[in-house]
């Protein structure tokens, strides 16, 4: 399975159709063997990752980085006994050792009678190319270029950049297949390449430090290495003559990235998982209002290029898209087939997760919702933990800009926000049209009513 | 050279064919360019874990991994390239992509020196054999008993077990030949009560570096009672106050503050690049006279306890800050050649895939002379936080959190009311700076911690006496 390593040759060389090949018979035989042995189902995941990762620190390569990297898993089900084993090497004694493995375990486990593969009925037959496969044909020498150039344009926006944490390129192909004893299988090769760069910038009160980055499936999608630098520059310098606030309440602006979390909170919140356990505060929220009517939040899994995009899911369902949240209602939890069957209801194609997810907005841009806020905290980091999912309690460390007026005036930091995530859920008060598009969550700023602010 | 290293050697080289020679050749071709160090590392892993829900053991998985990681320094440039596959093609190429980050050179020779006198921080077998598999169902069905019994209000348990049994092996251009063989085994229990409509969770866990022999019926009741214990607290319990005050963190598990305060902050990676908020501050104050805090990798048999670290240096402690004052940073051996000081034996990775870096073991605050008692007594109004969840840093700023799993207020020296879980926010350079009373029960915490750094989870302790903190932000509602 090894592949030629040199200075000149890309990184990305992978002969998709031997590697798919060699998947299919290989999983196809372990498949059978396990049944041989006593299975009554199987599952096999495998995936082939290689790429580069070049760092570049004042201006100078700091790391060169060639990734391999392999996995294989196989779950077994002996009735409605349940064996997983998985391993890095992918020779054929190391396989037959995992299904040996997770046939061993599986002897072992209780019988669950929610367990077992998806229904085979239910299998995705509908497949689809979402060109996700762009490879670069970069090699170190260009990856290195890239970050350099990009670092450079950072460092020297401003004097106030003081130092670097460096900049990086890296590239990355992947190959994921995936069968089961229904007969199911698929293979998706992917790519994805990033940019990002992490400057230091320093001031009587101490160093601020931060970053931007971008990401993509394709090289045309990547923003140039002068975006991005420049843009890491500017967050960096922004944080300079930071200030704590005193302990009070405000309103809260979450730029996307932020929002992204607090969405990341919802996602988990409906996970089948949790539902199942009793262990949500949105326990109760299927077809009942939780946001306000302006908030809609679509699952879309065909876009073409998307970071999440996928025709299956990670059980073999066929995605569809749907509404997650219509016109601030809730219209699905997210439930594999183990969560749905212990809730008696239908499996919803999300194991693994939501494929692509669009968040509506009150077509307001960021400085719209700013000048909406006039008096309050626009949050731009948080850190730690934090959040409870039984209760919805929420307590985050925090920092941003304070605005006065509708005007940003300073930089905040060492503050804490708290609230409850089903209050702040129910009272947003205008989403964003400004649209962070380097993630597969996609949503702009969130403005939300007083929450409590810890500072001094 | 040790029994230990000749098997270990034996059992990365042999089935590929290879050995000492093969990895004295290969480590020479790297260092025919301009590279100062060159290096590989082997690993192999064991890792089980079972899972208990609903009263049944429904999930189990095994995992089994091995490859190894090819490491090339110049000046403080890296190049690295790894393998699953253990033949020399494949060591001949991860070699020759990592030693690119360098121009071709002059030439070196290459001489393996064993260490003598390794002293073994633990066992040396294999705990995921240290019981039959009934025997490991029945842990988690003592757990999910003892939760149940503990109250009758538990509607749902969560219990899992988890073993690792990890070989490496280690050789360099500086002669180091080293290996180690490292066990790990884990026990977490999660309950989850309903009372009065309402509903909580609680958690515990413990573990170490030894076999699933340590996880006794005494540990697995403490293990039951505290995690019953933490949700029916948190059942009754009230927002929790906004603002700076004085909080008590209890001891043990609590010292996340040191790791997060202070400890990244004086991993050396950050100081050499000055991106740290403690950059070039050896020999200033940087806690109240009453803080002692050492790094201790040698404790027999703690999660964070290592023979040697990934770099074969034996590991050791390091005293980080003495009476208040900052006397030292953790330094894997690139970080330590460039600051021209020597490695402190945190040199740590994930795994063959993954670079070292500085890292910590177990972290902890010495013993001061103050009683709990006391140091309840003298907040007039506060916060006592015997125990927490996670936390983060961001290291440039200083600025770290941590938030509580459990904690009350304090009123007129008495423990009062329990509140919800807050996070609290300081800044790391002068938190400790605030510290008024030390308590004299330094305590290690159970063996859980997960540290996480640049994308890699290596697994440290914890422990501090109580301690009280004059002034901190707390994050509640009220």
């Amino acid at each position: 399975m090894s592949q030629e390593i040199n200075q000149t040759s890309s990184a990305d060389q992978m002969d998709i159709k031997k590697e798919v090949d060699f998947f299919e018979q290989t999983c196809g035989d372990l498949v059978d063997y396990a049944k041989k042995k006593g299975a009554s189902q199987v599952e096999v995941g495998v995936s082939k990752d290689i790429g580069l990762s070049v760092s570049v620190r004042n201006r100078e390569i700091e790391t060169l980085e060639y990734n391999r990297d392999n996995s294989f898993g196989i779950t077994v089900y002996l009735g409605k006994q349940k064996g997983i084993a998985t391993t890095s090497d992918l020779s054929i004694k190391a396989l037959h050792g995992a299904v040996d493995a997770a046939l061993n375990i599986a002897k072992h486990t209780q019988a669950d009678p929610c367990s077992g593969l998806a229904d085979a009925e239910l299998m995705a037959t509908n497949s689809m190319d979402l060109e996700l496969d762009h490879p670069m044909g970069i090699n170190a020498e260009t990856a290195k270029q890239q970050a350099l150039e990009c670092e450079a344009y950072g460092l020297d926006f401003s004097d106030k950049i003081s130092n670097s944490e460096g900049s990086s390129f890296s590239s990355h192909r992947n190959i994921r297949f995936y069968t089961n004893s229904h007969g199911f299988k698929a293979a998706t090769p992917s790519t994805r390449h990033s940019l990002s760069c992490v400057l230091i910038a320093e001031d009587h009160l101490g160093k601020q430090r931060d970053h931007w980055y971008t990401i993509s499936r394709d090289a045309d999608g990547l923003e140039t290495g002068k975006v991005v630098g420049e843009k890491a520059a500017e967050k960096t310098i922004a944080r300079l003559n930071a200030r704590q606030i005193k302990t009070q309440k405000a309103k809260v602006l979450f730029i996307p990235e932020m929002a992204r979390s607090l969405i990341g909170n919802f996602k988990a919140a409906i996970s089948g998982t949790n539902i199942y356990r009793k262990s949500s505060f949105l326990l109760d929220c299927l077809n009942s209002k939780i946001f306000p009517d302006f908030v809609s939040m679509q699952e879309k899994p065909f876009i073409k290029k998307g970071l999440a995009s996928t025709w299956y899911d990670n059980e073999g369902l066929a995605t569809k898209e749907q509404a997650i949240v219509q016109d601030g209602i809730v219209n699905t939890f997210l439930l594999n087939s183990y969560s749905a069957r212990k809730l008696n209801m239908q499996p919803t194609s999300h194991c693994g997760g939501v494929h692509n997810l669009h968040v509506s907005n009150s077509d307001l841009s960021f400085e719209q919702m700013v000048k909406q806020m006039n008096n309050g905290l626009i949050v731009t980091e948080m850190m730690g933990q934090g959040v409870n999912m039984i209760t919805g309690d929420y307590s985050r460390g925090a920092s941003g800009f304070w605005v006065e007026n509708g005007e940003i005036q300073f930089f905040v930091q060492e503050i804490t926000i708290a609230g409850n995530l089903k209050e702040m859920f129910a009272n947003v008060i205008a989403i964003g049209n400004d649209y962070d598009r380097r993630s597969s969550l996609l949503t702009g700023s969130w403005l939300l009513p007083e929450m409590m602010i810890a500072g001094s | 050279m040790s029994q230990t290293l000749i098997n270990t050697s034996n059992e990365f080289l042999a089935e590929g064919g290879l050995d000492s020679s093969d990895l004295v050749t290969t480590l020479e071709s790297m260092m025919s360019h301009q590279i100062d160090f060159a290096e590989m590392y082997f690993q192999s892993s064991r890792h089980e874990s079972w899972m208990l829900e609903d009263g049944i053991v429904k999930d189990a998985s095994f995992s089994s991994d091995k490859g190894v990681g090819i490491r090339a320094l110049s000046g403080d440039k890296t190049g690295f390239a790894y393998s699953e596959e253990i033949i020399l093609p494949a060591l001949q190429q991860a070699a020759n992509a990592s030693r690119t980050i360098a121009l071709a050179g002059s030439q070196s020779m290459v001489k393996l020196s064993p260490i003598s006198g390794q002293i073994a921080r633990y066992a040396q077998d294999d705990p995921l054999m240290s019981l039959t598999e009934a025997e490991k169902l029945s842990i988690l069905h003592r757990l999910d008993q003892l939760a149940r019994q503990a109250d009758p209000r538990v509607r749902e348990v969560i219990a899992s077990l988890s073993g690792v049994y990890e070989k490496i092996l280690v050789c360099a251009s500086d002669g180091t030949f080293a290996s180690d063989i490292r066990p790990l085994v884990r026990a977490n229990v999660t309950v989850i009560i309903d009372k009065n409509g309402k509903t909580e969770r609680g958690s515990a866990g413990a573990g170490g570096r030894d076999s699933y022999q340590i996880l006794n019926d005494e540990l697995l009741q403490q293990l039951a009672k505290e995690a019953v214990h933490q949700a029916l607290v948190n059942l009754d319990a009230i927002a929790a106050p906004a603002g700076q005050m004085p909080v008590v963190l209890g001891s043990g598990w609590p010292a996340v503050l040191l790791h997060e305060a202070i400890g990244h902050g004086l991993e050396g990676d950050f100081n050499r690049k000055g991106s740290s908020a403690f950059s070039d501050r050896i020999g200033q104050r940087v806690a109240s006279p009453l803080c002692t805090i050492v790094d201790d990798g040698t404790i027999q048999g703690r999660r964070g306890s290592l023979s040697i670290d990934d770099e074969g240096t034996p590991s050791q402690s390091t005293t980080l800050i003495e009476n208040g004052i900052l006397t030292g940073y953790m330094h894997d051996k690139k970080n330590a050649r460039l600051m021209q000081q020597k490695s402190t034996g945190n040199g740590r990775r994930e795994s063959y895939s993954c670079l070292p870096m500085p890292r910590m073991t177990n972290t902890y605050m010495l013993a001061g002379e103050a009683e709990k008692e006391d140091i309840i007594k003298s907040v007039k109004k506060g916060l006592y936080a015997p125990n927490f969840g996670g936390g983060q840093v961001d290291i440039t700023s200083g600025k770290f959190v941590f938030s509580t799993s459990e904690a009350y207020l304090i009123e007129d020296g008495k423990i009062t009311a329990p509140v919800k879980g807050a996070t609290l926010i300081g800044n790391g350079p002068d938190v400790l700076t605030k510290v008024s009373m030390v308590g004299n029960d330094m305590a290690l915490d159970n063996g859980v911690g997960i540290c996480g750094k640049a994308g890699q989870s290596v697994p440290v302790g914890v422990g501090q006496p109580t301690l009280k903190i004059d002034e901190l932000t707390v994050g509640g509602t009220n």
